[in-house]
């Protein structure tokens, strides 16, 4: 994994559990002693597993997408961090603090001060005009009117909805009502921003908006971002990280690329069939090393294209449609490798050959 | 016990008697006995009952009548006050007395409104909180609701004697449960969501209540306040009956000589009283914004004076 920052992770879930039911602690029990199934333990205990033995570490700045269907427990994850449920076993770390460890007063400070949060379902509050709802997270921690209303305007002209401060989020489209959500997270200017489902509920242009509003306002703010979808689209296009989970489990962890061109099994290999691969698949990943490739062709010609190891599918395609030889992949000035039409062609398949590796 | 019955299987309840009545006979007997410990609860609710009384009945009929129709013009609109004021007038015109009648049976009303809400809504909240809570008072609100006011009446006349204070203890046991079960379903009805994000921007559980549930649970909880309203208006001639002036009194009175023509005068004050009630709360039920303006004081008459106020400065 090559994880963009060095430094200590922001947020950090180490072997978390989460098992729904009257009997979870025995169930809990039963599971590490035994390693039972999902299924042995919903007929053993009546219980439900929500998360299983998820870990994963976010960095500082970075945009960590964990992708699943419906039921797959990511909703159930991403409350784990700001603890809006509690584990059963497992810990979630921010900044090094234990959130289970904080009493009510500071887990209260953490939300209201380090992590914002965006509801799938907006759930603004109805009886608040558009600026009431954005500084609520202000307006609990006691902070003054005039601060708020300062807060208010920045954070409202941040996802251009300036005018519309004193409306109500009925009077407001579902996209528009979103941002009122978007601005409310980004208000108090936390370190963390958790995104849950932000854009499922939206019809797909709006969605296509409010991801690029989002993609821009992240750029700008630098926050550590925990975004949840079921839209592999959505979180290719956001994610510098991409988690696939399923069951309760965290499948597989790899940035976009990883996830497409080396899916960990078949459920993720489905997931990315449909996904193109033009944008994201770059000549490093595809291309022979040059010993190799002379080993079993002969030597290299003349006149043939060259490319960097980190162009993508699109641009080698346009090289290849100009120039018939394989394209030469020059990496600080120096030949590394080689593409030939044949494995261009199976990158665009999303299908790396072996021996190109 | 003398002619000793046969236990019968088909029919096993008439051959045991467990004293029931004898035994509730003794909650009477300690009703009596602990008088004096109710009377600090008793002197609070007279004080309270004598001053609102006071108040009505002091203030000119003309005054009262304008008070009103403001009220019900700022809560429910120019249509509501107009209503409201011409309701009035007919009840004044019911009868020389009726006027007065009518203020004393709004101060008992209005006694037992207050002290209803000042019960009722902590006990709504916590049972739409708490199930467990819940659970437990509903077989009292049954009963409450219920049981005939006769059965009551007497105890608690034991227990605090004939008078006003008796009154509004029981029209309180009346018309408490509707309060009770609409705050608490107010408070349930309230979207989840909303308040889960309100937890996850770090609002403490006294915040979630008053910033978010409590406000969204208001329509429903001025349901129940109506309720508990017209509830209470509707026990006036019960409690007449333990000597509660006003114009269930009249009712009462003009019952006992067969004088249909007083009793209609006195039933007709009660019924324009809680057309005149009813009115107004069901106008505090709509939001401002359906109304058409953004807060409760921009509109009304005190919109209009504000409004004026702000052309002359």
């Amino acid at each position: 994994m090559n994880t963009s920052s060095s430094s200590s992770p922001v947020i950090e879930c180490k072997n978390l559990w989460k098992i729904f039911g009257a009997r979870h602690k025995e169930a809990m029990k039963f599971v590490q002693e035994s390693s039972l199934g999902k299924s042995e333990v919903r007929d053993r205990f009546g219980c439900v597993v929500g998360v299983q033995n998820v870990s994963f570490s976010v960095s500082q700045g970075e945009i960590f997408c964990i992708m699943g269907l419906s039921g797959s427990g990511k909703s159930t994850l991403i409350r784990h961090v700001n603890r809006l449920i509690e584990p059963t076993l497992g810990q979630v770390i921010i900044e090094g603090v234990d959130v289970n460890s904080l009493n009510a007063r500071a887990l209260r400070k953490l939300r209201a001060e380090k992590i914002g949060m965006v509801f799938q379902s907006m759930a603004l509050m109805p009886h608040r005009t558009v600026r009431d709802n954005v500084v609520f997270s202000l307006e609990v921690r006691g902070i003054n009117e005039k601060q708020r209303h300062e807060v208010a305007s920045r954070a409202i002209h941040a996802v251009d909805l300036d005018g519309w401060d004193s409306h109500y989020p009925d009077e407001l489209s579902g996209g528009m009502q979103q941002r009122v959500g978007l601005a409310r997270a980004i208000a108090a200017d936390p370190d963390i921003l958790l995104m849950d489902e932000p854009f499922s509920a939206l019809d797909p242009l709006i969605r296509r908006q409010l991801q690029d509003k989002f993609i821009s306002l992240s750029a700008e703010m630098n926050k550590t971002t925990l975004f949840i979808t079921h839209d592999l689209d959505e979180a290719i296009r956001i994610g510098d990280r991409i988690a696939i989970m399923k069951d309760g489990v965290l499948v597989q962890v790899g940035t976009p690329e990883e996830i497409v061109t080396e899916p960990a099994d078949d459920y993720v290999r489905d997931f990315v069939g449909g996904i193109s691969k033009l944008e994201l698949v770059t000549a490093g990943k595809i291309m022979e090393p040059l010993e190799a490739y002379q080993q079993h062709a002969g030597a290299i010609g003349q006149g043939w294209s060259v490319a960097r190891p980190e162009d993508n599918l699109n641009t080698l395609v346009d090289m290849a449609i100009e120039n018939e030889h394989p394209i030469l992949i020059q990496s600080d000035g120096k030949m590394v490798g080689v593409v030939t039409r044949h494995a261009l062609l199976r990158g665009i398949q999303g299908r790396v050959e072996p021996v190109s590796k | 016990m003398a002619e000793e019955k046969t236990f019968n299987l088909l029919d096993p309840f008439s051959g045991v008697d467990l004293g029931i009545g004898d035994w509730a006979d003794g909650i009477k007997e300690w009703a009596s006995a602990h008088r004096e410990g109710m009377q600090p609860f008793k002197q609070f609710i007279n004080d309270m009952i004598v001053g609102i009384e006071h108040a009505f009945q002091t203030t000119p009929p003309l005054i009262m009548l304008a008070i009103i129709s403001l009220i019900a013009w700022q809560a429910g609109g120019k249509r509501v006050g107009i209503i409201v004021a011409a309701s009035l007038c007919c009840l004044g015109f019911l009868d020389p007395n009726a006027w007065n009648l009518a203020m004393t049976t709004l101060a008992i009303v209005t006694s037992a409104v207050t002290l209803c809400v000042i019960i009722g809504l902590p006990l709504g909240i916590l049972a739409g909180k708490s199930n467990t809570f819940e659970t437990i008072m509903r077989p009292f609100l049954d009963t409450m609701q219920t049981i005939p006011a006769f059965v009551y009446l007497v105890p608690v006349v034991m227990l605090i004697g004939i008078g006003n204070v008796s009154g509004v203890i029981v029209t309180i046991i009346f018309a408490l449960p509707p309060l009770i079960r609409l705050t608490s379903l107010g408070i349930r009805q309230v979207n989840p969501s909303v308040v889960e994000a309100a937890r996850a921007f770090g609002s403490s559980p006294l915040q979630i209540l008053f910033k978010v549930e409590l406000p969204l649970a208001t329509q429903t909880i001025l349901a129940g306040l109506n309720q508990t309203i017209m509830l209470s208006l509707s026990m006036v001639v019960i409690a007449s009956m333990i000597s509660v002036k006003g114009l269930g009194n009249e009712v009462l009175r003009a019952m006992g000589r067969l004088d249909a023509g007083k009793a209609l005068v006195g039933g007709l004050g009660i019924v324009i009283l809680a057309i005149v009630l009813d009115r107004i709360t069901q106008g505090l039920g709509q939001s401002d914004r359906e109304r058409g303006y953004r807060h409760w004081w921009q509109g009304g008459p005190i919109g209009l004076v504000l409004r004026w106020m702000g052309k002359t400065a």
